[in-house]
C-alpha cells in the first residue's frame, strides 16, 4: 500500500513535474521578495517573454513532428531587418505583409528539404542557421536597419502598444498559443502531426501525407518566427543583423522543458508555454532577488537535465540509466 | 566487393576532390577578380590557412569521435570560453607570477584539466541519466556560459605573456604551432580510432549500441571517455589560440560548436553514428577556411561566406544521401 501510494506520487510528478517546479518556484520567489508577483511584474515578463514563446510555439509543431528546427533565431533576425527596411521602401501596411512572405518562403525550403527530400532536419537547418545569417547580412549591407520616423509611425503598436491595457505582444502570444493549441489537439492535422513524429513509417502506411504534415510544420514554424520578428522589430524600432542570434538553442530548451520530446510524438503547445514562462519567470525572479543575468544560465542548465531526467527516469520506471 | 570500395574511396576522396576544386577555383577566379597582386596559392597564404583553421578544427577532431558515437556536444564553444579564461587568469595568481616562465605549463594545465572536467560532467550525465546527448550538452552549453560570466562577469580577461606570445607565433619547419597542435591532435586521434580497441568500439557503438553492449563493451565509460576526450581538445583549442591573443571575452566561443559540426558533416561523418573518418574531417576543416579565404580573395563580402557554407552544407547532405541510394540499389541487384 505504501509502495502504491509513494509510485502514485512519484508518477504524479513525473508527469507533471514541470507544473510543479513551476509552482514550487514562483512560491520560492514571491517569499524572497514579494515584488516578484506584483501584477506589473508579471505582465513584464510575460511581456518580455513573448518573443520567445511565439517562436517556440512554432517550434513545438516541428519537434512534435520529428524534427528539429535550429534556423530559427537566424531567420527571425532576418524578419526583423526585412520589416524595419520595407517599413520605409513602402510603409507598414505593405511591409508586413511581404515580410512574412518572404519568411514564408524561407520555410517552405526548409519545409521543402526536411519534408520532401527527407534530408535530416538538424543539419539542413544548421545549414539554413548560417546560410540566413549570410542572407540577412547580405540585404542589409551589414548596417544596423533603423526607421527613420521613430514618433510618427503606427508601427509601435505590435511592441510597446496596448489594447484595453493589456501590452500588445502578450496578446498575439496569447491569441497564437490559443489557435495554434486548438490546431494541434482538435484538428487532423494535429494528430497528423503527432502521427509522423511518432511512427513515421507506420503513418505512412496509413495513408498520411508524411513530407506534406512535416512540411507545413515548418511553414507554421516560419509563421511564428515572422510574428515574433514584427513584436521585435516594433519594440525597438531598430536593429541589429544579429538580433536572434542564439534564441534557436533557447527555444529548444523552452520547448524541451515544456515535455516535448526530440524523437517527436510529444508535448502540447500548453506544456511549451509553460515552459516558456519557467524560463522568464526565473530570469526575473534572480534578477529580484539581486543575481546578474547570468545566474539564469546555471540554473536553467540545472532545471533542463532534471525536467527531461525525470520525464525519462519515470518512461523506463528506474532513476538510473540501465547504460552498462 | 569491389564497387563497396570504390564507393568507399569516393567518399572518402569527395572532400579533398572539394578542395581541389576549391584551390582552382579560386586562384583562377583571384586573376581576375582579386584586388590584391598576390596570388591565392600563394605559400605563405596556405600556411596561414592551416594556423587558421586550427582552433576550430582541433574542436572538430573530437566532434567527429562524438559524431561517430552517435552522440553530439554542443557545449564544446562554452567550454572553450572557460578554458581560455582560465588559462588567462591563473598566469595573474600571485604563486604563479612568483614561478616567472614555469607559470605557463602550469597554466595550461589548468586550462586542460577544466575542459577535461566539464567534459567529464557532460559525460557522467550522459551515462547515468540516459538523457539524450543533445539534450545534456544543449543544458550545459547554457550552463557552462553561465560559469564563464560567473568567473569575470561582462569584462574581458586579459593577460599578455610575451614569452607565450612568442611561442605561439614561432614556427617551426615552416609550421605555426597551432598549425603543430592541430596536425599532431589529428595524427594521435587518426591512430586512436583506426588502431585501438577504443576507436573500434566507438565505430561499434554508433553502428549498434544494443549489439555493442551484447558483445561486452562497457558503453556508458566509453561515452565518458570521449566527452572527457573533446573537452580536452577543446581546451587545447583555446590554449593555442589565446596564447596569442592573451584577451578573451566571455561570449567568446559561441557557435564554434555549430561551425564545428559543419566541418565534421562536410567531412562525411554520419550524424546516426558508427560512420566517419578524422582525416575527412581535417579535409572538412580546411575546405570551410579555404572558403572563407577564397571568398576574401576574390573580393566578396565576408557575410556572403554564411550564406555559401550553409548551402555547401546542405549541398552535401543531398548528394550524400544520393550516393548511398544509389550503393543501396547497386546492393539490391
Amino acid at each position: 500500500m505504501a509502495e502504491l501510494t509513494k509510485k502514485g506520487i512519484g508518477g504524479f510528478i513525473a508527469r507533471h513535474g514541470i507544473l510543479v517546479a513551476f509552482a514550487l518556484f514562483m512560491v520560492g520567489f514571491a517569499l524572497a521578495n514579494p515584488r516578484f508577483i506584483a501584477i506589473d511584474n508579471i505582465s513584464g515578463v510575460i511581456r518580455s517573454s513573448a518573443i520567445l514563446g511565439v517562436m517556440a510555439l512554432g517550434v513545438t509543431f516541428v519537434v512534435i513532428g520529428g524534427n528539429l528546427d535550429l534556423s530559427v533565431g537566424s531567420m527571425m533576425s532576418f524578419s526583423t531587418i526585412v520589416v524595419l527596411d520595407l517599413h520605409d521602401k513602402m510603409g507598414p501596411a505593405l511591409a508586413i505583409p511581404a515580410m512574412f512572405a518572404m519568411t514564408l518562403c524561407l520555410g517552405a525550403f526548409i519545409g521543402f528539404l526536411v519534408g520532401y527530400l527527407k534530408l535530416n532536419s538538424l543539419i539542413v537547418t544548421l545549414g539554413m542557421l548560417s546560410a540566413i545569417h549570410g542572407l540577412t547580412l547580405t540585404y542589409s549591407g551589414g548596417k544596423n536597419m533603423d526607421i527613420a520616423d521613430k514618433q510618427g509611425t503606427w508601427f509601435s503598436i505590435f511592441g510597446p502598444g496596448e489594447i484595453l491595457g493589456i501590452p500588445v505582444p502578450i496578446l498575439i502570444f496569447a491569441l497564437l498559443a490559443a489557435v495554434l493549441s486548438m490546431i494541434l489537439s482538435k484538428t487532423p492535422f494535429g494528430r497528423k502531426v503527432y502521427a509522423v513524429g511518432g511512427n513515421g513509417t507506420a503513418a505512412t502506411f496509413s495513408g498520411i501525407p508524411r513530407a506534406r504534415v512535416v512540411f507545413l510544420t515548418y511553414i507554421m514554424s516560419a509563421f511564428c518566427v515572422a510574428t515574433a520578428g514584427l513584436i521585435q522589430a516594433s519594440r525597438s524600432l531598430g536593429s541589429q543583423n544579429t538580433v536572434g542570434q542564439g534564441l534557436e538553442l533557447e527555444v529548444l530548451a523552452a520547448v524541451i522543458l515544456g515535455g516535448a520530446s526530440l524523437l517527436g510524438g510529444s508535448g502540447t503547445v500548453f506544456k511549451t508555454v509553460i515552459g516558456v514562462l519557467i524560463l522568464g519567470f526565473i530570469q526575473n525572479g534572480l534578477l529580484l532577488i539581486g543575481l546578474a543575468f547570468y545566474a539564469q544560465y546555471v540554473v536553467t542548465w540545472v532545471i533542463i537535465i532534471l525536467a527531461v531526467w525525470l520525464d525519462v527516469a519515470a518512461k523506463r520506471g528506474r532513476l538510473w540509466s540501465p547504460i552498462a | 566487393m569491389t564497387s563497396d570500395t570504390r564507393a568507399n574511396l569516393i567518399k572518402q576522396g569527395a572532400i579533398w576532390a572539394f578542395i581541389v576544386v576549391e584551390l582552382i577555383f579560386f586562384s583562377i577566379a583571384g586573376e581576375y577578380l582579386s584586388v590584391s597582386d598576390k596570388a591565392f596559392m600563394d605559400f605563405d597564404n596556405m600556411l596561414l590557412l592551416l594556423k587558421q583553421s586550427a582552433p576550430i578544427g582541433i574542436i572538430a577532431l573530437g566532434m567527429t569521435i562524438i559524431m561517430i558515437n552517435g552522440n553530439i556536444d554542443l557545449s564544446v564553444g562554452a567550454t572553450f570560453a572557460l578554458a581560455a579564461i582560465v588559462l588567462l587568469d591563473s598566469m595573474t595568481w600571485p604563486f604563479m607570477q612568483a614561478l616567472g616562465d614555469w607559470a605557463i605549463p602550469l597554466a595550461w594545465l589548468f586550462a586542460l584539466g577544466t575542459g577535461v572536467v566539464l567534459g567529464a560532467i557532460n559525460g557522467l550525465i550522459v551515462w547515468k541519466t540516459g538523457v539524450d546527448a543533445f539534450i545534456v550538452t544543449l543544458g550545459s552549453m547554457l550552463g557552462y556560459r553561465g560559469l564563464v560570466f560567473i568567473y569575470n562577469g561582462e569584462q574581458p580577461t586579459s593577460h599578455l605573456n610575451w614569452t607565450l606570445v612568442d611561442f605561439a607565433e614561432a614556427q617551426f619547419l615552416g609550421l605555426h604551432t597551432a598549425t603543430w597542435f592541430l596536425l599532431g591532435a589529428a595524427l594521435v586521434l587518426w591512430l586512436l580510432m583506426t588502431k585501438t580497441v577504443h576507436g573500434r568500439n566507438a565505430y561499434a557503438i554508433g553502428n549498434n549500441r544494443e549489439a555493442a553492449v551484447n558483445a561486452g563493451i562497457r558503453v556508458g565509460p566509453h561515452f565518458l571517455w570521449n566527452f572527457m576526450l573533446i573537452g580536452f581538445l577543446a581546451a587545447l583549442s583555446a590554449v593555442v589560440f589565446y596564447s596569442e591573443s592573451g584577451s578573451v571575452n566571455p561570449n567568446d566561443g559561441m557557435l564554434y560548436e555549430l561551425w564545428a559540426i559543419t566541418a565534421v558533416v562536410l567531412g562525411g561523418t554520419k550524424l546516426s553514428g558508427g560512420y566517419g573518418s578524422i582525416v575527412a574531417t581535417l579535409g572538412g576543416v580546411i575546405a570551410i577556411q579555404l572558403l572563407r579565404k577564397g571568398l576574401g580573395h576574390i573580393g566578396a563580402d565576408t557575410e556572403t561566406v554564411n550564406l555559401v557554407i550553409g548551402l555547401i552544407l546542405i549541398a552535401v547532405l543531398f548528394l550524400d544521401r544520393q550516393l548511398n541510394r544509389k550503393g543501396k540499389e547497386a546492393l539490391k541487384t
